[in-house]
């Protein structure tokens, strides 16, 4: 059984002229101590969707399962017991902190918030082995946010994710704000910690080629929808969507003499009561009248699936 | 003679009650017509402060140049007067921004913002009809519809901005253009778009670009000559052949690339730098990146390494060939 799965997830938020889709019928499933990749550019609905698989903002429709049970029916008092499993790490380490409480207070406050070290000296000891566990030196431990930089800060906000033994990482851009050779410092440590530990990850990020080096699994979103799924290797190897295409071959390689693709043209269309059919066909190459009708995600081989008229069946 | 844009050791602090930020420390590298120079590094690395320092824009208050010289066109910008300063900023050289959000101005539609150059410059007297010709120019230049010239900013998406802020840059045909992250706040395929765009400029209008980027992407892309900055020098510098192709490189560049995720990568795990750069109030005597550094000998924590600013230049007691000794 999958630890966690979205069916058919919707998430509508109510603007001045209608609707606006953020999530529109997701599902995905997240196998313990794996790493589901979720890709897509500004607006594509990819924290929303983070957001809504832990409940941390309620669904329009659909359910999440965690470990076949759905959670948007559980009460207060259920959804609390579970939040010691579910985490999230966020983007700007500059914002989630909140910057008058130390190092130690910040790590400190889901341990004390959920009892869950019996006395002062155990909490201290668990803070300062979750602090070497991220790699943060304990001489850190009354310092301020403001006075670390980012990636030190990202720590932080790692350790402090990790402090309940969680089983459930949503890491929402969680190296977009740090300086490259920061970032790996950070990608590496989470790669490490999911061995160690053995939790599953959802990795929220607008970079394709990060998201090749820590994902098991890629769902490649696109204005709300998830247009392709695969396992990594699979959807680098053998991309479907015309989106995923496209969005692979924008990428600027850092060596010279990459044959870059055609740059796919337009921008991305309005999110608010999107009409039926396929959202990237207005900047597709391949579209036609078929491709405004009933467009689902549809397998093609082994766990890859993918929503687009050129692979249709029927 | 001979380069447009030849800068020889910039130094540039910023100045607090406190402390003093050496941000660039001796910078040197040249520019010639048509061609694009990329400076690449990490935050703090000195960047953006060159090229403030190169249209001479830094913060009055704090900023200083302290040392060098920036010969444009075989006349030295530092020891311009700051109204002459004032003719070259636009007119000769330009500059597009980071964050295409925040620097044009949301009161004003965006083809009076892009007519304000033309006429504060009024390089050849334009009538008021001929202005709106070349806004109509400009905007179509940068593929956007010239209809929406009486639109305001928020009306268009980021990439649009970024256009605008392009096209505004463009205005009076400027000798340099300065492009300080110009696609880091986009997404992907919209970076891609402004990315064609500016690479159609550079060979249509011959301009010459200083592009500030941290991506090597952006710069085995677009750029000519590559100079890496660290800690506010120039570490490595050479074509985009000697920085993507050489065997040769500093070690900080090797380490950079070794910490870029890449589609192309075998492995899971990266290679990242360990270690931060150094605080820029506190400087090391020897070379900046000899902590970090898995080549370290003696000599490198007492004596700077210098380099060239021709050819493929390495700062690194390694390549000893290309040592001058301390500075």
């Amino acid at each position: 059984m999958a630890l966690i799965e979205l069916v058919n997830l919707k998430k509508y938020f109510k603007v001045g002229s209608g609707y606006l889709h953020a999530v529109d019928g997701v599902s995905l499933k997240i196998d313990e101590g794996r790493t589901m990749g979720v890709v897509g550019e500004s607006g594509c609905g990819k924290s929303t969707l983070g957001r809504l698989s832990l409940r941390l903002i309620e669904a329009s429709a659909g359910e999440v399962l965690c470990r076949g049970e759905d959670i948007l029916k559980f009460d207060a008092r259920r959804m609390r017991e579970l939040r010691r499993e579910m985490q999230i790490i966020f983007q700007d380490p500059f914002s989630s902190l909140d910057p008058r409480m130390a190092v130690f207070d910040i790590i400190s406050e889901p341990l004390v918030e959920y009892k869950a070290c019996k006395n002062r000296k155990t909490l201290e000891e668990t803070v300062i082995g979750l602090m070497e566990t991220v790699g943060l030196a304990e001489n850190y431990i009354n310092a301020y946010p403001h006075e670390m930089d980012g990636g030190r800060r990202q720590r932080v906000g790692i350790a402090r994710a990790l402090a309940l033994k969680p089983k459930f990482i949503v890491c929402d851009e969680p190296v977009s704000a740090l300086d490259v050779s920061i970032q790996a410092q950070i990608l590496n440590l989470l790669m490490d910690l999911q061995d160690a530990m053995g939790m599953a990850y959802m990795f929220i990020t607008h970079d394709l080629s990060v998201v090749k080096h820590i994902s098991t699994e890629i769902a490649v979103m696109y204005l709300g929808q998830c247009v392709e799924t695969a396992a990594t290797e699979e959807l680098f190897q053998n991309p479907l969507h015309p989106y995923t295409r496209a969005l692979l071959s924008a990428i600027p390689e850092p060596r010279i003499g990459k044959n870059r693709g055609k740059v796919i043209r337009g921008e991305v269309s309005d999110p608010i009561d999107p009409a039926p059919g396929c959202r990237f066909a207005p900047r597709c190459d391949f579209s036609s009248a078929a491709c405004g009708g009933d467009i689902r995600l549809e397998e093609q081989r082994g766990g890859h699936f993918v929503a687009c008229r050129l692979y249709q069946t029927k | 003679m001979g380069h447009l844009l030849e800068i020889k050791g910039l130094r540039v602090e910023y100045r607090s009650d406190e402390s003093i930020v050496k941000a660039v420390n001796g910078v040197s590298f040249s520019l010639d017509k048509g061609t694009v120079i990329g400076l690449v590094g990490e935050t703090g690395a000195g960047k953006t402060t060159t090229a403030l320092g190169i249209m001479r824009l830094l913060p009055a208050m704090t900023g200083r140049i302290t040392g060098g010289e920036i010969m444009f066109k075989g006349e030295d910008l530092l020891k311009k007067p700051p109204g002459d300063m004032r003719a070259v900023r636009g007119a000769m050289i330009s500059m597009i921004f980071q964050d295409p959000m925040t620097s044009l101005n949301p009161v004003v539609s965006v083809g009076d913002q892009i007519r304000e150059s033309l006429e504060i410059h009024s390089v050849d007297s334009r009538s008021g009809s001929a202005m709106d010709a070349k806004v109509d120019e400009l905007l179509e230049l940068v593929n956007i519809p010239s209809r929406r010239k009486k639109e305001y900013p928020h009306q268009f998406s980021g990439g649009m901005r970024q256009r605008v802020g392009i096209a505004m840059a463009l205005a009076c045909e400027p000798e340099l253009l300065i492009a300080d992250e110009p696609t880091t706040a986009l997404d992907v395929t919209i970076q891609a778009q402004v990315l064609e765009l500016m690479r159609g400029l550079k060979d249509k209008l011959e301009t010459s670009m200083i592009m500030i980027t941290h991506d090597l992407g952006v710069v085995a892309e677009i750029c000519d000559r590559v100079a890496i900055m660290y800690a506010g020098e120039v570490v490595e510098q050479g074509s985009v052949r000697d920085i993507f192709e050489s065997e040769r490189h500093h070690p900080y560049t090797e380490g950079l690339f070794g910490a870029i995720p890449s589609l192309a990568a075998a492995s899971r795990r990266l290679a990242p730098i360990d270690g931060l750069m150094p605080d820029p109030t506190d400087l090391p005597i020897g070379c900046k990146f000899a902590e970090r550094c898995k080549y370290r000998e003696a000599v490198c924590g007492h004596t700077a390494p210098g380099a060239d600013a021709e050819g493929h230049a390495i700062a690194c007691h390694r390549f000893a060939g290309k040592r001058h000794g301390a500075d």
